[in-house]
Parts: C-alpha cells; sequence; structure tokens
C-alpha cells in the first residue's frame, strides 16, 4: 500500500463507519428498533472491513519511483579543492 | 495505515468508539418521552389483622392491581420492574414504606396488566400503630434501559385505611 493508498484508507474508514452509525441511529430511532441498530452498525463495520483493511490493487495507484542505483564508479569521489568557493560539506560516502 | 494489523486496529478501535458514542446518544432520546402512567389500586379485602406476639402488627389483604405503563417504553428500555409500597408515618419512624407486591414487565404488550392477589409480600410494622391508620399505596417503578442510566419514578395513591379493630 504506497502512501496515497494509506490515506485513502483512513479517510474511506472514519466516513464509512460515522455513515453507517449514522444510519443506523436513524432507522433504529425511526423504527424504534434497537435490534436493528445494532444489526445495521454490525454490518457497516464489516463492510468496512473488507474495504479498507485487505491491501486491495486501488490502494497502489501512485507506487514510489526512486532513482535507479547509483553506480559508484560511474561517480567517483570529489577530490577536495584547493579554492573552497561554496560552503557546503563535502557529501561522505 | 502502512500494514494490515495497524489498519485493523485502527478500525476497530474508531468502530468500538462510536459505537459507545450511540449508545450515549439513544440513552439521551430517553428523555423526549413523556410518559403519562396510570395506576389504580384497590383494597378488595382485610383477609385479617392482628398482633404478632413480639408485639408488631401485621395486616393481610387482597388487592386488585390494575395499571398501564405503556407509555414508560422506548426504543432503548430493556425491561420495567414495578413495586407497590405502603407507606405511611410513625411516631417512630417519619418514613414507613413497606413492600406488597411487585413485578418484572418484560415487553410493552404486557404493560397494561391488572392482578388480583393477596399481599405478596408480608405487611408488618415496627410496632403496633395500624389501628385505624391511614397510608398511601405507591406504585414505583424503575426503568432499566438497553443502554444508558436508569430511570425511576412513581404514582402515589392517598386515601387508604385500616379498620380501627383486630379481627
Amino acid at each position: 500500500m504506497d502512501w496515497q493508498g494509506q490515506k485513502l484508507a483512513e479517510q474511506l474508514m472514519q466516513i464509512l463507519l460515522l455513515a453507517f452509525a449514522a444510519i443506523a441511529f436513524v432507522t433504529g430511532y425511526v423504527l424504534a428498533s434497537f435490534q436493528l441498530m445494532v444489526l445495521i452498525y454490525a454490518g457497516g463495520v464489516v463492510f468496512t472491513t473488507l474495504v479498507t483493511i485487505p491491501n486491495w490493487p486501488f490502494f497502489n495507484r501512485h507506487p514510489l519511483k526512486w532513482l535507479d542505483p547509483i553506480e559508484a564508479e560511474n561517480h567517483p569521489k570529489p577530490e577536495p579543492s584547493e579554492n573552497v568557493t561554496s560552503k557546503k560539506k563535502p557529501v561522505k560516502k | 495505515m502502512h500494514s494490515f494489523l495497524y489498519r485493523a486496529n485502527a478500525l476497530l478501535t474508531f468502530a468500538i468508539t462510536i459505537l459507545g458514542v450511540v449508545c450515549a446518544i439513544a440513552s439521551f432520546t430517553d428523555n423526549f418521552n413523556n410518559p403519562t402512567p396510570h395506576a389504580q389500586v384497590k383494597v378488595l379485602n382485610i383477609n385479617w389483622f392482628q398482633k404478632q406476639p413480639n408485639g408488631n402488627d401485621e395486616v393481610s389483604l387482597t388487592l386488585n392491581i390494575s395499571a398501564d405503563l405503556q407509555s414508560l417504553f422506548t426504543w432503548n428500555t430493556k425491561q420495567v420492574f414495578v413495586f407497590l409500597a405502603a407507606e405511611y408515618e410513625t411516631p417512630k419512624n417519619a418514613v414507613n414504606q413497606i413492600s406488597l407486591w411487585d413485578g418484572i414487565i418484560p415487553s410493552k404488550e404486557h404493560a397494561k396488566f391488572w392482578t388480583h392477589t393477596s399481599n405478596k409480600y408480608r405487611f408488618i410494622d415496627q410496632g403496633s400503630n395500624l389501628r385505624g391508620k391511614e397510608f398511601n399505596m405507591t406504585m414505583h417503578w424503575h426503568i432499566m434501559p438497553k443502554t444508558g442510566k436508569m430511570i425511576a419514578d412513581k404514582i402515589v395513591i392517598p386515601g387508604y385505611k385500616l379498620p380501627a379493630e383486630y379481627r
């Protein structure tokens, strides 16, 4: 699961659970059935689990693009120069 | 959110937190219910009325209890416990409360009832003060909710009097 996928999974989880809780409460209150409320919410939790917990392909649409490995011999260690113009420290290898 | 177990843990925690909030709101909706219960108690007969050897008065009554408690039930009500108490004042005790009958009402369908019974629990005074005593019949109930706080209330029915002599 990539970074965007993780964000999407967390938001989906929160929105789905809150939506199911709201639907369950209104339904239970209107039909005067506490049991129905609990059943709808339990179903919502199961549905949300199936949507957000497995590593579905749509959570992997933004893979990280890493640079190619740098060949050490193509980039030899820079020689310390006499006239230092930049204040940057030489990169440690 | 990077691993299976991390996501499962986050979902479970959030789901149970929401469930707690929903239960609290469900308990709060009980405040919108304005019940209009009715209760009526008739003393049909004084079966016997005597002084125990230890000096305490005891009386046995035959009662007709009818009540309509259907309006107490809401969607968040598990059951209602109801009991009938005789309440009176004596020089020794400012409040005497003697439970004569009780019952558990499991559902709204059973909340409109009447029963013809002698007192289920013994009506014994602490002392010898019952001759000619005026007392109240009080119907108390405790509404036991599925979630949230328990609600207790009562109906006081005044105007009962015991006979002046033992029989």
